[in-house]
């Protein structure tokens, strides 16, 4: 499991591959941080290649969402499956997050 | 003569893990429950969804909030799987919980923005049933959260 980051323009955009559980929620949370200092503001996080996410890692995404908006920003989120899909529903967090199908629907959203 | 494929019905897998209170070892525990699932025909979701986050949500739990990562205490998985359901109990040696007390509505609009608080309550959406009871092991305390979830 990693995390990748790269620019698209002015959003910052993370591929998470791999699980986005308890072991590794810190890795993801300290990376956005860090490129939020550097005065970034538009987030996407990409889950094309994401297996599955748990509840610590849907609070991660909470809270990174929360610190983004506080700074002015956003954070945006894409290509979830239906399985992950699933999860959002379930915990209501598909009406807290704007989701996009793909990647590119996403960029374009911002 | 061509043998045939026994049916599922026949197989039962057992399992035992143990691991230290770390949370690095989650993500091998749920592969090593997947593989008899898939094994026995499970749906692509409940591989995907069901099984991976209830399993990874007790096992953290165990960890995090009984055994409080202490490197002393261990986390013992026991497994049984057959082609009709799946049972997991995952066993702690912290302090006992009340699980209906420390389950709360992930859902409702004062928790919604909470980073914690959905392990319970996803436990409960993605299994059919679980379960706390007293360990009955030699440390005096202790818990077994018993999972189980239907075949579909």
């Amino acid at each position: 499991m990693s995390f990748s980051i790269k620019k698209e323009g002015e959003i910052v955009v993370v591929d998470v591959e791999g699980q986005l559980i308890v072991g590794n929620r810190q890795e993801l949370k300290q990376k956005v941080l860090d490129e939020l200092e550097r005065g970034e503001k538009k987030f996407l996080i990409d889950f094309a290649q994401t297996g599955y996410i748990d509840s610590s890692g849907l609070g991660v995404l909470v809270s990174l969402s929360k610190k983004i908006r506080e700074q002015g920003g956003e954070l945006r989120l894409a290509n979830l499956n239906d399985d992950l899909k699933t999860l959002f529903e379930l915990t209501k967090l598909d009406t807290l997050f704007q989701i996009s199908d793909t990647r590119d629907r996403a960029l374009s959203s911002f | 003569m061509v043998a045939s494929t026994p049916p599922d019905t026949g197989l039962r897998v057992s399992l035992v893990v143990e691991i230290p209170s770390d949370v690095a070892y989650i993500e091998r525990v749920v592969d090593l429950v997947r593989h008899p699932c898939a094994e026995l025909a499970y749906t692509s979701r409940q591989l995907a969804l069901n099984v991976p986050v209830a399993l990874s949500e007790a096992i953290s739990n165990a960890i995090l909030r009984a055994n409080h990562e202490d490197p002393t205490k261990r986390v013992r998985i026991t497994v049984a799987v057959d082609a009709r359901r799946l049972v997991v109990e995952i066993e702690d040696e912290g302090d006992r919980f009340d699980m209906a007390a420390s389950t709360r509505d992930a859902t409702s609009p004062e928790n919604l923005e909470r980073e914690d608080g959905r392990g319970l309550f996803l436990m409960r959406k993605l299994m059919d049933h679980v379960e706390r009871f007293d360990a009955t092991g030699s440390t005096g305390g202790g818990n077994v959260v018993r999972l189980t979830l239907a075949r579909a």
